[in-house]
This record gives C-alpha cells, sequence and structure tokens, in this order.
C-alpha cells in the first residue's frame, strides 16, 4: 500500500511537468449556448483527464462569435495557453458581417464535434414527408415559412441549401430568424411557421413526445437512433453539418502549436469526453492537422457560395 | 399519485438537511450576485456548473433554483437603495424605490420588496406547480402578431407613465429607440449604425446602458453639485418596518403584479422586463394616491417587484413542460439537467416526477429562506445610506465599473459605460426622464421583430395584425388606454378618473 502510494506521488511528480499548461478557453458567445457548452465541457474534461491542471472559461459574446475572435486574435498573439471555440455559424458571420478578423487570424487546431440539422412540422400539419414539403417549397416559395436560428447561421445555410438543391430561388425563400433559446421552437410548436430546422438535439423530446413530425434530418447517411431519412433520400441532394472546432493564438511557434495539438488530441480521445458527447447528443468529428485545415478551406468556400446565393453577402 | 402528493413528497427531499444548506448556498449566492450591477444569474449559474459535478442532482437543482430566485431578488436592494439597478427587471423598481429611499422610507419599500418577492413566488411556483401544462398552451397561441400587440398596449401603458412632461418622455423614448437600432439586424443578419466598429455589432447590452444611465449618471450629478447640492439623503424617518398604511397599499399591487409577471414570464418571448413596466403603469392608473407617484408610491415598488419574480417562475414553465429555454439563465439550468442525462420536455413530468416536484419544492424553499435572510438585513442595508456620499458614491462607481467589465471584459464596454454615463448626467440636468431610454431599448428590438416576423409570414398582408382574436383584444385595450384618459381629461378634468380609480376597489 505503501508503496502505491509513493508511487502515486512520484508519478504526479512526473507528470507536472506534463501538464504545464494553464489553459483559458474562449466562448465567443454567451453562456448557455452551444460555443458555452463545447467550453465548459472541455474545462471540465481536460481538469478530470490530469490535461491540464487548471482551466478557465471565459465569454465574450458577440455578433456570431467575431466580437470574441478578433478580440482573441489580438489580445492573445502568442500566448500558448489560449484557445478559442468556434464553428461553422463563425464561418458564416465573418462573411455576413464582413468582419474584418477571420480564421485565417488565428492557428485552428481541429474540428471537435457536429450536429446534424433536423426538418421539423408540427404534428397537426397537413405535411406529412420531406417531399411535401418541397412540392409546397416549389408551387410557393414565400409561403413556406421557416423558423430558425440567426440570419446567416447553419439553419438559415441550409434551407439556402434545400431550396437551391430543390430548383428554387434561394433568394425567394421566406426565412424567420429567431434569437436561440427556444424562440423558434416555440413558433414551430404553435403553427406560427410551416416548418422549423435547427439540430436535432433542439428537436428531440419534441419528436419523441409527438408534438413535432420529424421530416429529415441533413446526415450523409442515417443516424443511428433516429427514425427518419436523410435529405438525401428524399430527394434533396444536401448535406449539413454544424460543426464546432477550436483554435489556438496565432503566432505560435511549431513547437507550441504541436504542445497544444497534442493537447486537444489527447482530450478528444479521453474516455471523459466521449461520454460529454454521448450525453450531449453531439457528433464525434474529430479532425486535425492539414485534413482539418483542408477541410475549413473547402467549408468557408461553400459558405460563400451559398450565402451568395440566398442575397446575404454581396 | 396526484400532483399535491408529489408536492409533499417534493417538500421531504428539499427539506433534508443538505439540501437546505445547498438552498442556503444558492440563495446567498444569488442575492450578493443580484445586488452587483453587471453579472446576472446566467453567469453564475454557469460558473457553478462545474461545481455542481460533484453534487447529486437534486442539490444541483435545488443550488440553482436558489442562485435564480436569489439574483431575482438581489437586484431591488441596489436600485431601491443607490438608483443602481443590479439586472434589467429591476429598472422600473428604482423609479419608485429609490424616491421612498431617500424620502427616509428605505425599510418600507425593501420591506414590501422582499415580501411581494416572497408572495409572488409562493403564487407563482404554486402556478408552476399546478397550472403549467395549461400557461404553456396559452403561451403557445401567442405568434409574432400578438406579440407585437403586446408590445403595442407595453409602449401605451409606458409612455404615459414616466414623467410629468409627456414630449419629454418620448424624446427619452426614442433616445432609447435610437439605440436599439445599433447592431446586427436579427432578421436579415446585416449591420445598422455600427459605423463599422465591430464592438456594436452585437447591439447595447441593456445592462450597460442601464448602470451607466442611473448609476454613473446620478454620481456626476451628485458630483457636479459639490457642497451645493440638497441635504444629505435621510437614513430613516420614522419606522424601519411597515406601517398598516403600507401593508394596505401594497398587498393589491403584490396580487396583480404576480398576475401580470407569471404568464407574461411564461410567454418564449416575453421577459421578466415587460411584466414590470405593465406592472408598474397599472399601479399609476389604479392608485388612490397618484400625486405620490414620482415621488415615491409604494406601489410602484410592490407591483413590479412582485411581477418581476412571479415572471421568473413564469420562465420554468416553458422549460419545464417544453424544454424550451427563454432566457440565458434557463439555458444554463437546461445544460444542468442534461448534465445528469434529463432532457426537459413534454416527458420529463412523466419520467422523472421526483426530480421535477423536488426542484418545485426547493424554489418554495429558496423563496422561504430568501424572505428570511433578507428581513433582518433591511435595518443593515439602509445603514448604507448613511455613509458619507463621496465614500458612498465611489462605492457605487467601483461597482458599476467592475459589474461591466465582469459581464463583458471589453475596453470598449468601459467606454460605452462612461459616455452613457455623460449622457444620462446631460439628460438629469435638463430634466429629461432616464427610465425611458432604457425602456426603448429593451422593447424597441422586440416590438421590430415581431412586427417585421408578422409580415414576412404573411408576406406582407397587414390586416394579419387584427385578425387575431388575442391580437385584436390586446390593440383594442391599447388603444382605450391611449384615448380615455384624454377623453376623461377634457370633459370632467380629472375627477372623473380620479372616481374611476376610486371605484375601482
Amino acid at each position: 500500500m505503501k508503496h502505491v502510494f509513493l508511487a502515486s506521488i512520484l508519478a504526479g511528480a512526473l507528470a507536472l511537468p506534463v501538464y504545464a499548461a494553464d489553459y483559458t478557453i474562449i466562448a465567443p458567445a454567451n453562456p448557455g449556448g452551444g460555443w458555452d457548452q463545447t467550453a465548459r465541457s472541455m474545462q471540465t474534461v481536460m481538469q478530470q483527464e490530469g490535461i491540464s491542471g487548471n482551466v478557465q472559461v471565459q465569454n465574450v459574446p458577440g455578433a456570431g462569435g467575431t466580437i470574441g475572435l478578433a478580440q482573441f486574435a489580438s489580445q492573445q498573439k502568442g500566448n500558448p495557453n489560449a484557445l478559442l471555440v468556434g464553428g461553422y455559424v463563425m464561418v458564416g458571420a465573418i462573411l455576413t458581417n464582413n468582419s474584418p478578423v477571420s480564421l485565417k487570424d488565428v492557428t485552428p487546431i481541429a474540428r471537435l464535434t457536429g450536429e446534424y440539422e433536423a426538418i421539423v412540422v408540427p404534428a397537426s400539419s397537413e405535411i406529412q414527408t420531406m417531399k411535401d414539403l418541397v412540392e409546397a417549397l416549389k408551387k410557393d416559395p414565400g409561403a413556406v415559412s421557416w423558423a430558425g436560428g440567426s440570419a446567416g447561421g447553419t439553419d438559415h445555410i441550409a434551407v439556402g441549401l434545400i431550396a437551391k438543391a430543390a430548383g428554387v430561388d434561394p433568394t425567394k425563400i421566406n426565412y424567420i430568424a429567431y434569437s436561440g433559446g427556444g424562440e423558434a421552437l416555440a413558433a414551430i410548436l404553435g403553427s406560427q411557421v410551416t416548418a422549423g430546422i435547427s439540430g436535432y438535439g433542439e428537436f428531440e423530446s419534441q419528436v419523441k413526445a409527438g408534438t413535432l413530425r420529424l421530416l429529415a434530418v441533413s446526415s450523409a447517411e442515417r443516424i443511428e437512433g433516429i427514425d427518419a431519412p436523410t435529405l438525401k433520400e428524399s430527394g434533396v441532394d444536401v448535406v449539413v453539418e454544424n460543426w464546432r472546432m477550436v483554435a489556438a493564438a496565432p503566432g505560435l511557434t511549431d513547437e507550441q502549436k504541436t504542445a497544444v495539438e497534442a493537447d486537444v488530441e489527447k482530450l478528444a480521445k479521453s474516455a471523459g469526453w466521449q461520454e460529454v458527447l454521448k450525453t450531449k447528443g453531439w457528433q464525434d468529428t474529430y479532425l486535425a492537422g492539414d485534413a482539418f485545415e483542408e477541410q475549413l478551406a473547402k467549408d468557408i468556400s461553400a459558405t460563400e457560395t451559398v450565402l451568395k446565393d440566398i442575397g446575404l453577402v454581396k | 399519485m396526484g400532483t399535491f402528493d408529489f408536492l409533499l413528497q417534493g417538500l421531504l427531499v428539499a427539506a433534508q438537511p443538505m439540501n437546505l444548506l445547498y438552498a442556503l448556498i444558492g440563495v446567498t449566492l444569488g442575492t450578493a450576485v443580484g445586488v452587483l450591477p453587471g453579472i446576472g444569474p446566467a453567469l453564475t449559474v454557469a460558473l457553478l456548473l462545474p461545481v455542481t459535478y460533484q453534487l447529486d442532482p437534486a442539490g444541483s437543482l435545488i443550488m440553482f433554483a436558489g442562485i435564480y430566485y436569489g439574483g431575482m431578488y438581489g437586484g431591488s436592494t441596489t436600485s431601491i437603495l443607490l438608483n443602481t439597478p443590479g439586472e434589467s427587471a429591476s429598472i422600473v423598481t428604482a423609479l419608485e424605490g429609490n424616491k421612498m429611499a431617500r424620502a427616509g422610507r428605505g425599510g418600507p419599500a425593501l420591506a414590501t420588496a422582499a415580501i411581494g418577492s416572497f408572495v409572488a413566488g409562493l403564487i407563482a411556483t404554486l402556478g408552476l406547480a399546478f397550472i403549467a401544462p395549461y400557461i404553456v398552451k396559452l403561451a403557445l397561441v401567442f405568434g409574432p402578431r400578438e406579440y407585437f400587440a403586446l408590445m403595442v398596449l407595453a409602449f401605451v401603458t409606458v409612455s404615459s407613465a414616466f414623467g410629468d412632461s409627456t414630449l419629454r418622455g418620448l424624446t427619452s423614448l426614442f433616445v432609447g429607440l435610437t439605440l436599439a437600432c445599433i447592431g446586427i439586424d436579427q432578421l436579415t443578419g446585416q449591420a445598422r449604425l455600427s459605423f463599422g466598429v465591430p464592438d456594436l455589432l452585437d447591439g447595447i447590452e441593456v445592462t450597460t446602458l442601464a448602470v451607466a444611465m442611473f448609476a454613473i449618471g446620478e454620481t456626476l450629478f451628485i458630483a457636479a453639485q459639490g457642497d451645493r447640492g440638497p441635504d444629505k439623503v435621510e437614513a430613516v424617518k420614522g419606522s424601519v418596518w411597515m406601517n398598516a398604511a403600507d401593508w394596505g397599499r401594497s398587498w393589491k399591487p403584490w396580487l396583480r403584479g404576480t398576475f401580470i409577471g407569471f404568464p407574461i414570464g411564461a410567454m418564449p418571448a416575453g421577459g421578466a422586463e415587460i411584466g414590470t413596466f405593465l406592472s408598474y403603469a397599472a399601479e399609476k392608473r389604479l392608485t388612490k394616491h397618484p400625486e405620490e407617484f414620482g415621488n415615491g408610491a409604494i406601489e410602484g415598488v410592490a407591483g413590479p417587484e412582485a411581477a418581476n419574480n412571479a415572471s421568473a417562475a413564469g420562465t420554468l414553465v416553458p422549460l419545464l413542460t417544453l424544454g424550451l429555454p427563454t432566457t440565458a439563465t434557463a439555458a444554463i439550468m437546461l445544460a444542468g439537467f442534461q448534465q445528469y442525462g434529463l432532457q426537459p420536455g413534454p416527458l420529463l413530468f412523466a419520467t422523472n416526477p421526483q426530480l421535477v416536484w423536488g426542484l418545485i419544492a426547493s424554489l418554495l424553499i429558496a423563496n422561504f429562506m430568501l424572505l428570511v435572510l433578507n428581513l433582518p438585513l433591511i435595518g443593515l442595508w439602509v445603514k448604507l445610506l448613511t455613509i458619507p456620499k463621496p465614500w458612498l458614491y465611489a462605492g457605487i462607481l467601483l461597482f458599476a465599473t467592475l459589474g461591466t467589465i465582469g459581464a463583458n471584459p471589453s475596453v470598449f464596454e468601459l467606454g460605452m459605460l462612461l459616455a452613457f454615463g455623460l449622457l444620462g448626467y446631460v439628460m438629469r440636468i435638463f430634466g429629461y426622464p432616464i427610465a425611458p431610454v432604457v425602456v426603448g431599448l429593451i422593447l424597441g428590438p422586440l416590438a421590430e421583430q415581431q412586427l417585421r416576423r408578422a409580415l414576412s409570414i404573411s408576406q406582407g398582408d397587414v390586416t394579419v395584425l387584427f385578425t387575431s382574436p388575442i391580437a385584436a383584444v390586446l390593440l383594442v385595450i391599447a388603444a382605450l388606454a391611449l384615448i380615455v384618459p384624454l377623453i376623461l381629461r377634457a370633459r370632467g378634468r380629472g375627477e372623473m378618473l380620479a372616481q374611476l380609480a376610486a371605484s375601482e376597489d
């Protein structure tokens, strides 16, 4: 027993230099949202798994994350202990807000999680399938009102893509933007709008209770445990994923960047993180290094195209 | 088991000594945080979330409940004593509450706020337990056009309730409405009036504006007067406690505030502030002492404070029954539920009755604890006013700045705080009321967004605004509220109004 005790102290002492980094994670949004939850889950798991001894989360809300991004890029330059949470919504916000700071001004490290979009209608709606919805959209795009998250965000982009794939002019879509926090869900439940679109997690309990009808999900293949066809199966060739990523500060040396990458990999592979993914209903989309950078560039250019199609970006 | 049995069982869970301790920690922290301007309950719950991983679900939710109610309560203390609202829902409290405090009646003002919060919290929590499923059905009927009609009603009642001069009141309101336009337009994602400044893209934070206008503006005003200012504030005149007349004038506003605040809090786009505005307007119309409004009428504290706390309970209705978080705090509480693998929503009452009823029971306990904690403190709080002015206002400046920086660590935010403080000072000098500015900032975007959503859904058909029965009724009430006083004034020169008010009882 004594030996075990001594050994653990020794091991602890040896392990100390490994987690030298006391990370500060910037969540560029208000407490409660997806980025904030990501940052706080990272904080918990990093401390639990001994990746870092002390992790702080700081909220810098505003403008789809671009305020936090701008502040992070200017204030944390060269700081290897600062991390920023971001994602697909930020890519859209940078474009629509004409943000002077973009993801090029920070050091993207890895994609961590993803959530697929779900398209729902109220249970009382006449629309039974995705095909019905597309028919209605083709007949009169303006008569189909969609409730979803902020303008230019993932939900809005997905509706634009659906319209385009259905051969409908994307500038004609009648998208009603709601701020997060369930307001859109209330509008859908109250049959104020034709259809709703958001991350599946937002609708899950309503779908299970039978108050909302799930028409389709935006993944490439059917998701285990979700009884709904993909958009592709319904004849709409669209795949959208609202992914979340983590970035480090600009101006890091290669060594510093490698160290951060290693810590993030350790986090993503840890049992604690897998547990978080399960309870939150997030997909594991861990992707790092060159593969991630390539994918990021692809996502940015695709987003720019669709935002131009919808008419949000000139 | 019936609702009542569940509630009793919940009370047994919440009354365990450890859970009582968590409730006590929660309300103490919540009150402390509510007192600090800028730091809201949302941030506190977010900070404490990791701590509660160690606790069992019941314990941590009980603590959240305490923080939530405590935060709603704490905001009123600084509003009344220092004219510095801790959060946006206690802005209205400052109007009459601070006047009372200056007249030496800070004790009764704090007491009516505390007891009113308790009464409202009690009724609204019981409402949450027994009629949540019905309330939520009502809330879902409210679509964009109904919300727009509600906002019109709020505008009409509020604008007639502030200040002596309609012109000055309207001017202040429009300053607020202009400020409300700043930032990214929610429906199109385009920036308005931001002049290329990225920090302005998210618009102006209500608490920053409120703290600046009230606290910084007031401090500058006092400092500018130097020794020539009015005689020092009387800390206590008469009893610290409420006398019989105070009780008599308070109990009806408490009840009215509760019935206004609870359903509005339950609406997904309602929010605590609107309930307080409507309650204030209602009290001003129904009072038998209209001359006291603007000079420290106790009804103007009792009603809005009750409405504020009732709407805090109302917010939990959509959270527990639909899984809809309608405020930032509720969103974090949702995350708290999820950390235990619970999904609030239509099934929660059926799948996890112990937890839901435990939470409701702990809200009742938190509510009671707040009263026990706060009533004895009133004597101590009013002593704050005996602190020499330079120290007191230096302290206010410090807390206002700390609170703003704590909520959003940015130099720009601090600059805005000071700039709006100067604006508040200038407006005070020229006799423009401050509150309508903040009201405009809160109501403006809501009214605008709901109107545009309604028109977008109807594809530009304006008649849709009047064809919904609820919207039509609300608009008719708004029209009456605007026209009837004008007619009465033209005829009986106010006598009728006084009679009308008297016959209300």
